[in-house]
C-alpha cells in the first residue's frame, strides 16, 4: 500500500493530488444533477453551484491519491449485522396523528397535484 | 453567577432549598428573552414551568436529599432544534420545517425528561446540521458570546451559546462531523460525542445515519456524565442503537482504573503541524499550538505518558467525508418533498407533481443544503459511484483502521491534540467559501468516520480571550475513560469555569 504524505503546508490547508485532473462540473451538470435531486436550480444559481461544486470535486478527487485495492469499504462504524425481531405487528394506527399535520388531506388520503406520464 | 452554576451544583442547592425548579426556570426564562445572541429558535416557557413545578413537587417529597439519585430532576436544559418534541415545532431551522409541529418525541429527549429535567425550548442551529458556524440557519446566524461579532461554531452553535451566556444549565446537540466539539471549542464548554450507537437517533432527524451521533454540550465532564447516562441505551425503534448495558458514567469519572497516572495519550503527529513541519507552526493558530502544549504538559503532570504517533490517512478525513456525509445527506433529505408534513409550495392550476416536488424543495432548502444534496447526488450517480462514494468508503475503513492500531499496536489509551485549527473566526468571514468552511473539521470528522467517542474541554484563550479546545479521543465504546480524564484535568485547570462578557439587548 502506498501512503501519500499528508503534508499540511500554509498556502492551502489541504494536500494537493498529481495524480488526478480536476473535474470541471459545467451548467448542464448541475441542470441533471438538478433533476435528479428534484431542486429547481435558476440559471443564475447554475453557474454559481457549477463553480462551488468544482471545487468540492477537486477537494474530494484527493482521495485517489491513496491506494485503496483490496481494502473492504466500511459502511457503517459499528460493523454489527442487523438486528432481527419477532415478525409480529407493533405498530398501532396512528393515521389521525400524522395527517393533522398534512398540507392536503382528503378522506384519510394525502392530496398531491396530478402526476403526469 | 446562578445561571453559569453547573448541574452538579444546582442539584445541591435544589435539595438545600436554596432555591426552587421554578425560580431557577424562570431566571432562565427571562435571560432568554433578553438575550441578543439568537440562540433559541422556540423557548417552551408554559412546558417549562409546568415542568419545574412538577420538579418542586418531587424535590419536596424526596426521602434522602442528600443522596442526589436523580440528578437532572429540575434541572433547565435546552434542546437542538434536531430533536423532534411532539407538540412542539421542531424545524431544524430550515424553511422545509419552517411549520412542522413534531407528531412524536426523540427517544434521548424523552429520556431527559423521564429524569425530570425542564426543557426551556429548541435551540438554533445551521440548516439540517450542514455548517460550522450557525451561519445557514434560516432564522439567521447565532453570536459567539465571547464576541458577538464571531461565531458560535456549528452545527449545535445555538446550543453552545446558551450554555456559555447562562441561557440554559447544559444543552442537547448532533455531532456528524464536529457540530458539538468544534462549538464547544469556540465556546468554552465541554462538548462530547459519544460512541455511534449509543444514544438511540429515533426521533433525531437524519443527516448523514452513519456518522450521526447525539451528545451534550455542558461546563464539566462531570455535568455531560449525568446526562449520558440518561440518554444512552438500547432502542428497539433504532436498529443502529447498540445494544450495551450503560456504564455509571458518574461513578466512572473518579474510578481508580480511568486515573491518568500511567496511561498513555497518543499525540498524532497530524494533529500537532507545529511539531511535524519543516517550516515553522502553521496550519493551526499559534495561541492553539501554545495552548494544547501546555494542556499536553498539564496531563502529564496528571501522570500521563505521551507517545507521538502517526494516523496516515487522517487528513484524508475531509474528502472522505465530504462524499460520504453530503451522500447519505441527499438520500435523508429525499423524504423532504412537500407530500406530508414541512413546507409545500403554493398550489398552482397548472403544476403537476414532479413540479410540485422541485418548487416545494428549492423553496425550503437553503443554499449551503442544496449544495450538499447536489454533491451527494452526483457521487453517487451512475458512472461516478465507484470512484467516489465506493471509494470514500474504502478511505473510511483506512481511517478506522489507523485509529484501532494506535489504540492496540501503540497501546496507546486516548489520543490528543486540538480540536480546531483557529479560535472562533467573524461572522461572514467563510461563508462564501466552502471550502474553507469545511476545512473547520480537519480535526473532528475522522472520529465520526471511525464512530469513535470524542470530547472537547476548555483549555485556553486566544490573544482575544477567545476559548480554545483540547480534543480527546477514546477508543470504541469508553466514554468512562475519556470522562474520568476530562474530569481529572478539571480538577486540576480552570478555562472551563471562564464565562464570557455578559451580553444585553441593545
Amino acid at each position: 500500500m502506498i501512503s501519500y504524505d499528508f503534508s499540511i503546508s500554509p498556502a492551502i490547508f489541504y494536500p494537493f493530488s498529481p495524480h488526478f485532473p480536476p473535474m470541471s462540473i459545467n451548467k448542464s451538470t448541475i441542470s441533471h444533477l438538478a433533476t435528479l435531486a428534484r431542486l429547481e436550480i435558476t440559471p443564475a444559481q447554475e453557474k454559481h453551484h457549477a463553480a462551488q461544486l468544482t471545487r468540492i470535486i477537486d477537494l474530494i478527487a484527493q482521495m485517489q491519491a491513496i491506494n485503496t485495492d483490496n481494502i473492504p469499504p466500511l459502511a457503517h462504524p459499528s460493523d454489527t449485522p442487523l438486528p432481527l425481531r419477532p415478525d409480529r405487528v407493533t405498530e398501532t394506527d396512528q393515521r389521525q396523528t400524522y395527517q393533522k399535520i398534512a398540507p392536503y388531506t382528503a378522506q384519510n388520503l394525502y392530496l398531491t397535484p396530478r402526476v403526469i406520464d | 453567577m446562578l445561571h453559569h452554576r453547573t448541574i452538579a451544583a444546582h442539584a445541591k442547592a435544589l435539595r438545600r432549598g436554596e432555591y426552587s425548579s421554578t425560580d431557577l426556570t424562570q431566571h432562565y426564562l427571562t435571560r432568554i428573552q433578553t438575550s441578543p445572541l439568537n440562540a433559541y429558535i422556540t423557548p417552551t416557557p408554559d412546558l417549562a414551568l409546568k415542568q419545574a413545578q412538577a420538579a418542586d413537587t418531587h424535590l419536596k417529597s424526596d426521602p434522602d436529599p442528600d443522596q442526589i439519585r436523580r440528578p437532572l430532576l429540575g434541572i433547565p436544559l435546552a434542546h437542538k432544534d434536531l430533536f423532534c418534541t411532539a407538540g412542539i415545532l421542531t424545524t431544524c431551522a430550515s424553511n422545509m420545517l419552517h411549520n412542522f409541529i413534531a407528531p412524536y418525541t426523540a427517544t434521548a429527549i424523552q429520556k431527559i425528561a423521564d429524569a425530570g429535567a425542564v426543557m426551556l425550548g429548541k435551540t438554533n442551529m445551521d440548516e439540517f446540521a450542514m455548517g460550522s458556524s450557525n451561519e445557514t440557519s434560516c432564522y439567521g446566524a447565532v453570536k459567539n458570546p465571547w464576541n458577538p461579532t464571531r461565531v458560535p461554531g456549528g452545527s449545535s452553535g445555538g446550543s453552545a451559546a446558551a450554555v456559555a451566556a447562562g441561557l440554559a444549565a447544559a444543552a442537547t446537540a448532533t455531532d456528524t462531523g464536529g457540530s458539538i466539539r468544534q462549538p464547544a471549542a469556540f465556546c468554552g464548554l465541554t462538548g462530547i460525542k459519544p460512541s455511534y450507537g449509543r444514544i438511540s437517533r429515533y426521533g433525531m432527524v437524519a443527516f448523514a445515519s452513519s456518522l450521526d451521533q447525539a451528545g451534550v454540550l455542558t461546563r464539566t465532564a462531570e455535568d455531560a456524565a449525568h446526562l449520558l447516562r440518561a440518554m444512552c441505551g438500547h432502542d428497539p425503534h433504532d436498529s443502529t442503537s447498540l445494544n450495551q448495558k450503560v456504564p455509571d458514567y458518574p461513578a466512572d469519572l473518579t474510578a481508580k482504573t480511568h486515573a491518568l497516572k500511567g496511561k498513555t495519550i497518543g499525540l498524532p503527529k497530524q494533529f500537532f503541524p507545529h511539531h511535524h513541519q519543516k517550516t515553522s507552526a502553521h496550519g493551526i493558530a499559534p495561541s492553539i499550538a501554545t495552548a494544547i502544549d501546555q494542556a499536553i504538559n498539564q496531563l502529564q503532570t496528571l501522570g500521563a505518558k505521551t507517545k507521538i504517533i502517526d494516523l496516515p490517512n487522517a487528513a484524508a478525513g475531509i474528502p472522505c467525508y465530504y462524499v460520504l456525509a453530503p451522500a447519505e445527506a441527499a438520500s435523508n433529505l429525499a423524504r423532504f418533498d412537500g407530500v406530508r408534513y414541512g413546507h409545500r409550495t403554493e398550489a398552482k392550476a397548472d403544476q403537476d407533481l414532479n413540479q410540485m416536488y422541485r418548487q416545494t424543495r428549492s423553496q425550503g432548502f437553503g443554499e449551503e443544503v442544496q449544495r450538499r444534496i447536489l454533491t451527494g447526488t452526483y457521487v453517487l450517480s451512475a458512472g461516478y459511484y465507484d470512484a467516489y462514494y465506493l471509494k470514500a468508503q474504502k478511505l473510511r475503513r483506512l481511517i478506522a483502521d489507523d485509529f484501532h492500531r494506535a489504540f492496540t499496536d501503540h497501546k496507546c489509551d486516548l489520543l490528543a491534540g486540538p480540536t480546531t485549527p483557529t479560535t472562533a473566526f467573524a461572522l461572514g468571514e467563510k461563508t462564501q467559501d466552502p471550502i474553507a468552511m469545511y476545512h473547520n473539521d480537519i480535526f473532528t470528522n475522522a472520529v465520526n468516520l471511525a464512530g469513535l467517542p470524542a470530547i472537547s474541554i476548555p483549555a485556553g484563550q486566544d490573544e482575544n480571550a477567545l476559548p480554545i479546545g483540547l480534543h480527546l479521543i477514546a477508543p470504541y465504546l469508553h466514554e468512562s475513560r475519556l470522562l474520568s480524564a476530562a474530569h481529572q484535568f478539571q480538577c486540576a485547570t480552570d478555562w472551563h469555569q471562564k464565562t464570557p462578557p455578559e451580553q444585553s439587548k441593545k
